[in-house]
């Protein structure tokens, strides 16, 4: 049994392309790679064939071509005798715009509703289990139909706010809801009013600073300055002064009602605010079981250790909770604002121009380059979601540092 | 736990000249770090061996190479007759040949004991089911516990998980069997039960590498303590002489640390 | 304390004390609404606030539902009975039930996709409670062959067909494993492939017309049943593709792992909508010229492969949780890599992952009605087209909507119910 001798020398056996743990791999990379190279040279010889039958090519010179349709919102200057890439980009930045939105109102909703499931008011949690639930489970296309229609359908038109005897009313005098959109004021930067935004991001920064100061003092000396009512006069006092010193260079341009139609102030039209409100309520829901998964993970043990040295509640919140907690809400929180930035896509369903409209829609139809609009329209998706991935990436390596 | 002439002669009757495994000049590296430098070991069929040393020097690392679990990069490893070579089959073989225990058991949660124990000696050595099931219902009678045999692992205590894992690796019959820090894991006042097992199964004379801090253990069925440190074999004797008369530095400072209270 | 001694420590109880019930304010209604409702000034406000929203949510809803109108043949009719009280619509559902359930699906065959849907859960039954008979997972394999036949009709020759070569594929792989894992696939795909083969030429374009039932259309399929169809066939057929991509993201070849990670990773970072866009106008493009794919193969072909990569996700997250333990003593046991996954690690990654698939899955049925947008007539096409275009239903939208939206929160919220069931089941299973 003993093989004390020398190894047999080794000699190449072609067995030992399927045997051996060091060739095995790449023979088996090799025939998947060969696979894929016969899939992909399939698809690709098919397209060939199929161009050359329809007489097509591959071409983005339209891009370059005019795109002859017109864009409802356009945040950069646009008309219809702008090139289709111009278009797109206008449908790029609205998608964006939506996107922006979205986001923000999703977190604030569900970081509400979350922290509020867990209340131990009972008919409050429930209330946010139920909605929690419902926007969960029901698709978001069938959402931004319903929001869709209560701009379109169940809000007055313009000529309802006309009269005496009006029908509707402006809120404030400052807002028009109408079925052709939000009417808000716009606000008009008269010379100086500069200087009052820097005084207010000044004053952000002494807030910061001031923070910074008082938990030094607090290491240093062990005296504890008061926080909030400091913070709260440097955010409103020196901004408000700085406004009425210069004789309020930043004014409103309320809308107004003139024949049949608002004029003044910015209109936000139906369908962003279908879409916007759709994508934030049905991503506030998901969240907000982000957040409630995230406070609960933080174990109970940890809210009393803390209570045991004496912290009070509010300081155990914000030194132990929450540290802790927005480091499991945080990832799945990302991973949402990608979803809501997908789910964005479905403007084309109640007409709002993102890319998907502009691009993915129009664009397609007029020129019929299939291959090379969808092609885009993906890789614009995919970058986002690469960069949206990429800062998910750093924070994750962020938290993991500090975890040492 | 003195060793009377008769238990001593007990320990020596099942070696025989046969070599079970031999290891020649075997290294291993972990990317740069050198975690087994110039390994010779020669097991002969039927000795018990207890690898100790300190955490870290390479004892763990040294038997998962045995059974290719880990890759060695440097030297030869022959068990029961088979050269370890990155072929597929032959590192089959010796899979089938030698048998593992583990420090966390690694039951198969989702199966139950039965099948646990039959698992591999119905895929791999292809033996039916209903045989497979007898040799298995034998093997856990000899550890003690034929009754769990329909439970699942997660509802067993620790020192059983053990034993069942000792006899999931009997049933393929294995001629070489590697424990790894087989009691670490458990409360102390399962130890024993585990340890009875494996006393019971030493005295068949199967062969044995543990690695383990139970020196009562090695003093009991050894016939020869290996002990390493920094991925080195330091010193290695019969274990009555390796606890009396330690000749290296090294193995004077662990035992005293280990011993010492 | 009157037993023991000023300094005395020892103390020995003689007599025990009996337990007693609390203080009688502790207890009752009164105590659980001061204790949950209004424990604080703030909860206080909360409870108020919410009470508010509850009732003019109610009060906006059950009028609406209470003055329903459910027996009339026009919206105009509606209003006339309604007086300008307000009032729900509901006679279009009345009416057109059998356009949002079957889309065009031809009124005298509705028994055959309802049969299906019928048999559908005696088929998914086995999957989900392991309790019942094995022997009905046989009816499980050959659901998705009858189904085809009861929705879409024609010969049972074709359906039959690719059964039968999907069996003998499957007696091929059980002759040829015994020597190794790849031979069985590899064997039992040739020998499916090469049945399927032959007998298409046999059958040809019109196979004999035996059991033959009408044949429907893959266009007149629409309604709730197209989003049905779209989401149990996609989410069965993308979990072997997702586990079958999860092993690659993980295998140690890199070659592999580069294809399946930039696959995961380029489906999951673009929206379904594009995905359909491909379908719709672009997937034909790469197909063979003469094939004329349907577009419902089509869209099924794209949401599968969607689903799939968010399953891989899913059940790596799996295969990542197991303990690596678990791959050495399958491997120290001298099981093969094939052996391995489909006996130790599979199992125990999948159960782990279970939540994680239903959570697609219900996301996946909530997206089957986007095709909505590439003008296929599902739930809501339906809604959108056909239903809403007709000057007898002209400017209803709640009714409608408030249908679909309560027929997706009962699928989806008790599948959703299920699964967090099960995780319970298995989390006190074998403990």
């Amino acid at each position: 049994m003993t093989t004390l001798t020398d190894p047999p020398v080794e000699s190449f056996r072609l067995s030992m392309l399927l045997n051996d743990t060091r060739y095995r791999g790449y023979t088996l990379q090799f025939i998947a790679l060969i696979l894929i190279f016969l899939f992909f040279g399939w698809l690709i010889s098919n397209a060939i064939q199929n161009l050359a039958d329809l007489g097509q090519d591959i071409s983005y010179e339209f891009l370059g071509e005019a795109a002859g349709y017109d864009i409802n919102q356009q945040p950069i200057p646009y008309n219809s005798q702008d090139t289709h890439f111009r278009a797109s980009m206008v449908g790029v930045l609205n998608t964006l715009i939506v996107a922006f939105l979205g986001c923000l109102t999703a977190t604030v909703l569900g970081v509400v509703a979350g922290v509020l499931r867990l209340s131990n008011n009972w008919i409050v949690s429930k209330l946010m289990a139920i909605y929690v639930e419902a926007f969960r489970n029901v698709p978001v296309l069938i959402w931004i139909l319903i929001i869709f229609s209560i701009m379109t359908v169940s809000l007055p038109g313009p000529r309802d706010f006309r009269g005496d005897d009006a029908t509707a009313s402006m809120l404030f005098d400052s807002f028009a809801f109408t079925n052709r959109g939000v009417y808000v004021p716009r606000p008009i930067w008269e010379a100086g009013s500069w200087l009052v935004v820097v005084t207010f991001l000044l004053s952000v920064l002494a807030i910061i600073l001031y923070r910074r100061y008082a938990t030094k003092l607090l290491y240093d000396t062990g005296r504890l300055l008061p926080t909030f009512w400091p913070s709260l006069a440097l955010f409103f006092v020196p901004t408000l002064l700085m406004f009425f010193i210069l004789g309020r260079p930043i004014g409103l341009e309320y809308p107004e009602l003139r024949g049949f139609n608002f004029q003044g102030g910015i209109q936000v039209r139906g369908s962003l605010i279908a879409l916007w409100f759709a994508l934030a309520i049905y991503t506030g829901a998901f969240i907000a079981e982000n957040v409630r998964a995230g406070i609960q993970a933080i174990s109970k043990g940890q809210t009393e250790a803390a209570a045991s040295l004496g912290l009070r509640p509010n300081r155990i919140m914000s030194l132990v909770i929450l540290p802790q907690a927005l480091r499991v809400i945080i990832p799945p929180l990302i991973s949402q604002y990608l979803n809501l930035t997908k789910n964005s896509s479905l403007a084309i369903a109640v007409g709002y121009m993102d890319v998907t409209g502009t691009l993915g829609g129009i664009t397609l139809n007029q020129t019929g380059r299939a291959i090379e609009t969808v092609l885009l329209l993906m890789l614009f998706y995919l970058l986002i979601s690469l960069s949206i991935s990429a800062v998910m990436n750093l924070y994750n390596n962020a938290v993991k540092l500090k975890e040492r | 736990m003195a060793m009377t002439d008769e238990a001593l002669a007990r320990k020596d009757a099942n070696v025989s000249d046969e070599v079970a495994i031999s290891i020649e000049n075997m290294n291993k590296w972990y990317g740069t770090f050198h975690v087994l430098r110039d390994i010779d070991l020669t097991v002969y069929r039927g000795e018990r061996i207890v690898i100790c040393g300190p955490s870290g020097s390479g004892k763990s690392t040294l038997i998962r190479c045995i059974n290719a679990l880990e890759e060695h990069q440097k030297g030869r490893i022959v068990v029961d007759g088979t050269l370890l070579s990155s072929d597929i089959k032959n590192i089959d073989t010796i899979r089938s040949e030698v048998g593992m225990v583990f420090q966390h058991f690694n039951l198969f949660p989702h199966l139950t004991i039965l099948e646990n124990c039959t698992l591999a000696p119905i895929w791999v050595r292809k033996i039916p089911k209903k045989e497979a099931e007898e040799t298995a219902m034998h093997f856990l009678t000899k550890v003690k516990i034929p009754e769990q045999a329909n439970k699942y692992p997660g509802q067993l205590s620790g020192g059983q998980q053990q034993r069942v894992a000792i006899a999931r690796s009997l049933c393929m019959r294995p001629r070489i069997m590697l424990f790894d820090e087989p009691t670490s894991a458990l409360d102390p006042e399962m130890i024993k039960e585990v340890l009875d097992t494996m006393i019971e199964l030493a005295e068949e004379g199967m062969t044995m590498l543990c690695v383990t801090h139970e020196m009562g253990f090695a003093r009991q069925v050894a016939n020869r303590v290996i002990f390493m440190d920094d991925g080195q074999i330091v010193e290695q004797n019969e274990p009555e002489e390796f606890f009396k008369n330690p000749k290296s530095d090294r193995t004077k400072l662990f035992l005293s640390q280990i011993l010492g209270h | 304390m009157s037993e023991m001694h000023a300094h005395s420590v020892a103390f020995v109880r003689e007599t025990s004390i009996p337990p007693s019930p609390p203080p009688a304010a502790e207890t009752g209604a009164v105590k659980w609404v001061r204790e949950n409702l209004f424990s604080s000034v703030t909860n206080s406000i909360l409870t108020l606030l919410a009470l508010l929203a509850v009732y003019s949510i109610l009060s906006l809803i059950l009028p609406w539902l209470l003055n329903g109108i459910w027996n009339t043949g026009s919206r105009r009719e509606c209003l006339d009975q309604l007086q300008g009280q307000v009032g729900g619509c509901f006679s279009v559902l009345t009416e057109r039930w059998h356009q949002l359930i079957f889309g065009r699906y031809p009124i005298d065959s509705y028994w055959r996709p309802t049969l299906a849907f019928v048999l559908m859960f005696v088929a998914i039954a086995p999957v989900l409670f392991s309790a019942l008979p094995r022997k009905m997972l046989i009816w499980t394999g050959l659901f998705p062959f009858v189904a085809y036949w009861l929705v879409w009709g024609g010969s049972i020759l074709s359906p039959l067909a690719v059964l039968i070569g999907f069996v003998i594929g499957y007696l091929v792989y059980r002759k040829l494993v015994d020597q190794s894992f790849a031979m069985g696939f590899i064997g039992g795909l040739i020998a499916t492939v090469l049945f399927w083969w032959v007998s298409g030429l046999i059958l040809g374009e019109d196979p004999p017309r035996v059991l033959a039932l009408t044949p429907v259309e893959s266009r007149e399929i629409g309604g709730f049943m197209l989003n049905m169809i779209l989401g149990v066939t996609c989410v069965s057929l993308s979990l072997p593709l997702g586990i079958a991509l999860a092993l690659g993201r993980q295998s140690k070849m890199p070659i592999i792992r580069i294809f399946s990670v930039i696959f995961i990773e380029f489906i999951r970072g673009v929206p379904l909508i594009t995905l359909l866009f491909v379908a719709n106008v672009v997937l034909a493009y790469f197909l063979p010229p003469n094939a004329n794919f349907d577009i419902i193969v089509r869209v099924m072909i794209m949401i599968t492969l969607f689903a799939a990569a968010y399953i891989a996700e899913v059940i790596r997250g799996g295969l990542a949780a197991l303990p690596r333990g678990q791959y050495e003593a399958a491997d120290s046991l001298g099981l093969d890599y094939s052996q391995a996954m489909r006996l130790i690690i599979l199992p125990q990654a999948l159960k782990i992952s279970i939540p994680g698939i239903v959570n697609v899955a219900v996301g996946l049925f909530k997206d089957t009605t986007l095709v909505s947008v590439i003008s296929m007539f599902d739930l809501v096409g339906i809604i959108r087209g056909p239903i809403v275009s007709v000057t007898e239903w002209q400017g209803i939208y709640w009714e409608l909507y408030g249908f679909a939206a309560l027929l997706f929160f009962v699928c989806c919220y008790g599948i959703s119910q299920y699964s967090q069931w099960l995780e319970r089941q298995l989390q006190t299973d074998h403990r």
